[in-house]
């Protein structure tokens, strides 16, 4: 028997019951968040400072917004594994347009201004970002596999472009006229991080058009069942194209300020940070099969991690011991997903 | 002989194998069984009769190990017994066909009839043992089909052969068939009959569950009814009929309704000129240049096999296929190069056959696929206007009387034949000037089934074209105004609603079964 007549039912037994369980679970990343904050802060005086809290919000940002991207891509069913390489090479893009272009043929040096420079990356973001969305959406690639090509490649270019090396000099010259780029990594307004300015907007951003627009409606329908949405007149290509445009280009935005916040750029920035990325869409709560998650829940995510593992700094453990901490939480995390999905498949 | 009384289900003449003393099963807040005994007589065929919902299939995943009873006795051989699971049922010679297929695609038939109790030697599995017995339960069945071919690769009603065949290779005393001629010819199914049959007659019992009743009379030694998780009804076939099985399962007189008249029709609609539709491969036309019109305020109905191309046709129609060659015109434009959307926005709208994965997006609210396909013109400025969207809703719910708590509950909490009001309810709510309806009564009981229709009527005496299919002779007469029946791609005859179902079963190839 498939199911059973609802009006039969008493009209409040669907509504969500006040139950501790269920409210630990639904919860549960804020709840994670609170005890890493509680624990820490009673094993170090210095963890609950508004110093470090900021200090180590900058840190989360980078991840954060890495992790938007990848929820965007999650909810559509697929999954991005080029992140972290897009990451790297747009802080090698950026490097490279900061040091000047150079035209032989006209014997000129081109030093383009710092927001063209943000602007070309972005674009170069979104760009290789698309690629991987036609792949997904009209070639019936995997999102797995052209992910993971992309993946590749974009680190191949990032090593080829540098030849290995690192990018040391973003501070610009003034008598170029392209100082600034360290603004991103290094400013505060209010006191507060430019990076984690720049991850609250973008949250609260792509948290309204998920929650609220017709094109987030859109992402979830493709992800929550793609035959059904195709059917009901939802462009599924247009969707896939720019759910993995926007990955890429948030890719991007977390390269330059990665890369400003260290004011250089090396080839293998970035490295492995999808998984990170992945780790705080799932332990937000979302469904790796596709049209279950929410920005909150992302980035309470990108926060339970980055705190533990700043945590673990703090109180000196070592980074071997912060790899399986880590790892541990996200299996937690998984086990208690499918806890909630009650038994449907991940 | 009425036997509204509520039974007991004495024995008779047979011995009982295998019996359900109230039998109770609760999912959570739904109660599926509320207490239900059931007799499995030795070398008879038992029917089960009920709605959707009505707690057939509950009742026999527990007969069959699948689930375990919240209260009540399983009593086998006058034994009280637990079953652990489906493999500790099936050593006890308990099987089971379900009703969705359960077969790998990606293996060949000997793999799936023996996955689970590979015929195990020190070199490996024997397979051409495997092969060996595969070809005689097949030979059996009358179907013949090479052992060695991949599930994937036969068509549906030959994979429910494989299901079956799978079924009685394990030589089990009793066999529950859960809808298992749902995608089977009436050839196929007469095949069938003959095998149950012969089962019959080496002692094996048989439990039958089927919608299509006359097709359960048939075979069938006694008929039990249930309805809302009870048992209403008990008799042995020589006392019942049709019409007996309808009254304890619907509670009521039913009817599906009649064409809609009193008005003219309008224009033609909705116009299929020559369309082809060609499968995967390229090679084989499952559409054969079809033509055919409907009108403004029309109801037209497909009937036709499993495979006759019915639903190749709709969907092309739709967008989805794309038509080899030959022209579609919705009012007079040509759509034929159109995509999905753009059809939508014409005011061309399909109701896909299978709602679970074409129909419905699980993860979300009975309200947010409400609004799915009409989405663009719910948006104000950036966003979508919330208030506009729950009015959309409430329309929707209204239209189409969807029973359901709140919309804001998930689509999963409906029972099936209100989700098929939803993806009804989805589509119609854009507007559409045609509406293709794929199976629109697949799976859903009796009183939805008449509401559904009941809807179809409605809008074509406001002007909508109405084009649904069936594979239930009995659907095709109800509200058509026109019947088309339609065997390997083609239209092969065209009725008025004063049709009778054996001229329909004729045309589309069936052997007339009675």
């Amino acid at each position: 028997m498939s199911s059973t007549d609802v009006s039969k039912m008493n009209p409040t037994a669907a509504k969500p019951k006040i139950n501790i369980a269920n409210l630990l679970i639904e919860g549960r990343a804020f709840g994670a968040l609170l005890v890493i904050i509680i624990f820490f802060s009673l094993m170090s005086p210095n963890y609950l400072t508004i110093s470090n809290l900021l200090i180590m919000s900058s840190h989360v940002a980078i991840y954060g917004i890495l992790a938007i991207g990848m929820l965007l891509v999650i909810l559509t069913g697929g999954i991005d594994l080029s992140v972290g390489s897009v990451l790297g090479l747009a802080g090698i893009i950026a490097g490279f347009l900061m040091q000047g272009v150079t035209f032989n043929a006209f014997g000129v040096i081109l030093y383009p201004p710092v927001w063209a420079v943000t602007l070309m990356t972005l674009a170069f973001g979104a760009f290789l970002g698309s690629i991987t969305g036609v792949l997904v959406a009209y070639l019936r690639v995997p999102s797995f596999v052209a992910t993971l090509g992309i993946l590749y490649v974009a680190r191949g270019i990032a090593l080829l472009i540098t030849n290995g090396l690192t990018y040391n000099n973003l501070g610009g010259n003034e008598t170029y006229g392209n100082t600034g780029f360290d603004w991103l990594g290094f400013n505060r307004l209010f006191g507060i991080p430019v990076s984690v300015i720049i991850l609250a907007l973008l949250a609260a951003i792509f948290g309204i058009i998920l929650a609220r627009s017709a094109f987030g409606r859109w992402i979830y329908a493709t992800g929550g069942n793609q035959r059904a949405a195709e059917l009901s007149g939802v462009p599924v290509p247009f969707v896939h194209i720019c759910v993995y445009a926007l990955s890429g280009m948030l890719s991007s935005v977390a390269g330059l300020v990665l890369s400003s916040q260290l004011t250089s750029a090396g080839p293998t920035a970035g490295f492995t940070y999808e998984m990170i990325a992945i780790a705080a869409v799932v332990i937000g709560g979302a469904s790796l099969n596709g049209g279950r998650g929410n920005v909150r829940g992302t980035m309470l995510g990108a926060f339970v991690i980055g705190f533990l593992s700043d945590g673990l700094v703090i109180i000196g453990v070592s980074a071997y011991w912060q790899t399986v901490f880590t790892g541990a939480v996200i299996v937690l995390a998984v086990l208690l997903n499918s806890l909630q999905y009650g038994g449907k498949r991940l | 002989m009425d036997t509204s009384v509520i039974p007991v289900a004495e024995p008779e003449t047979s011995e009982i194998v295998l019996s359900a003393r109230n039998v109770a099963k609760i999912f959570g807040s739904i109660q599926a069984l509320k207490g239900v005994n059931f007799d499995v007589r030795s070398g008879q065929v038992t029917a089960l009769f009920g709605e959707n919902g009505a707690g057939k299939s509950t009742l026999m995943k527990i007969l069959s190990g699948v689930y375990k009873p919240t209260s009540g006795t399983i009593i086998l051989d006058g034994n009280p017994i637990e079953f652990d699971s489906s493999t500790d049922a099936r050593n006890h010679g308990i099987s089971i066909i379900h009703q969705e297929l359960s077969l790998a695609p990606n293996m060949t038939v000997r793999d799936n009839i023996f996955m689970g109790r590979e015929i195990r030697t020190m070199k490996g599995v024997d397979f051409a043992e495997e092969e060996r017995q595969c070809r005689l339960l097949l030979t059996e069945l009358e179907e013949n089909i090479d052992p060695r071919t991949k599930v994937e690769d036969l068509r549906l009603g030959q994979q429910q052969i494989v299901e079956i065949a799978r079924a009685l290779s394990v030589n089990s005393r009793i066999l529950i068939m859960d809808e298992p001629t749902s995608a089977l010819s009436a050839s196929e199914v007469e095949v069938l009959f003959k095998v149950i049959r012969d089962l019959k007659a080496k002692g094996v019992s048989i439990v039958y569950i089927s919608h299509h009743l006359e097709e359960a009379l048939q075979i069938t030694d006694h008929a039990v009814v249930l309805r809302d998780g009870n048992m209403t009804a008990y008799a042995p076939r020589e006392d019942i009929d049709l019409e007996w099985i309808v009254r304890h399962m619907v509670g009521e007189h039913f009817n599906l309704g009649s064409p809609p008249t009193g008005y003219p029709f309008g224009d033609v609609v909705l116009k299929v000129d020559e369309v082809t539709v060609a499968d995967a491969t390229g090679n084989q036309k499952l559409v054969d240049e079809l033509s055919l019109d409907v009108r403004a305020g029309e109801i037209v109905c497909i009937y036709g096999l499993m495979g006759a191309g019915r639903t190749e046709l709709l969907e092309c129609l739709a967008g989805r296929l794309v038509a080899r060659h030959g022209r579609v015109e919705l009012n007079g434009r040509d759509i034929t190069r159109t995509s999905i959307a753009e059809r939508i926005a014409e005011g061309l709208v399909l109701v896909p056959e299978d709602r679970q994965r074409d129909g419905l997006v699980q993860t979300m609210t009975i309200g947010q696929n409400l609004s799915l396909a009409n989405l663009r013109r719910l948006v104000r400025g950036l966003f979508t206007s919330k208030r506009l969207e729950r009015e959309h809703v409430d329309n929707a719910i209204r239209r189409t009387t969807v029973k359901a708590g709140s919309p804001d509950h998930l689509i999963g909490s409906l029972s099936g034949g209100n989700q098929q009001k939803v993806v009804i309810g989805k589509m119609w709510s854009t507007n559409p000037k045609a509406i293709l309806l794929d199976e629109p009564s697949r799976g859903i009981d009796i009183g939805a089934k008449a509401e559904v229709f009941r809807l179809l009527a409605e809008g074509a005496r406001e002007g909508l074209a109405v084009l649904y299919t069936t594979s239930e002779v009995g659907e095709c007469l109800s509200v058509a105004h026109r019947i088309i029946v339609m065997h390997k791609g083609k239209i092969s005859a065209e009725f008025g609603s004063d049709v009778t179902k054996a001229r329909i079963m004729a045309a589309s190839g069936e052997a007339v079964v009675h």
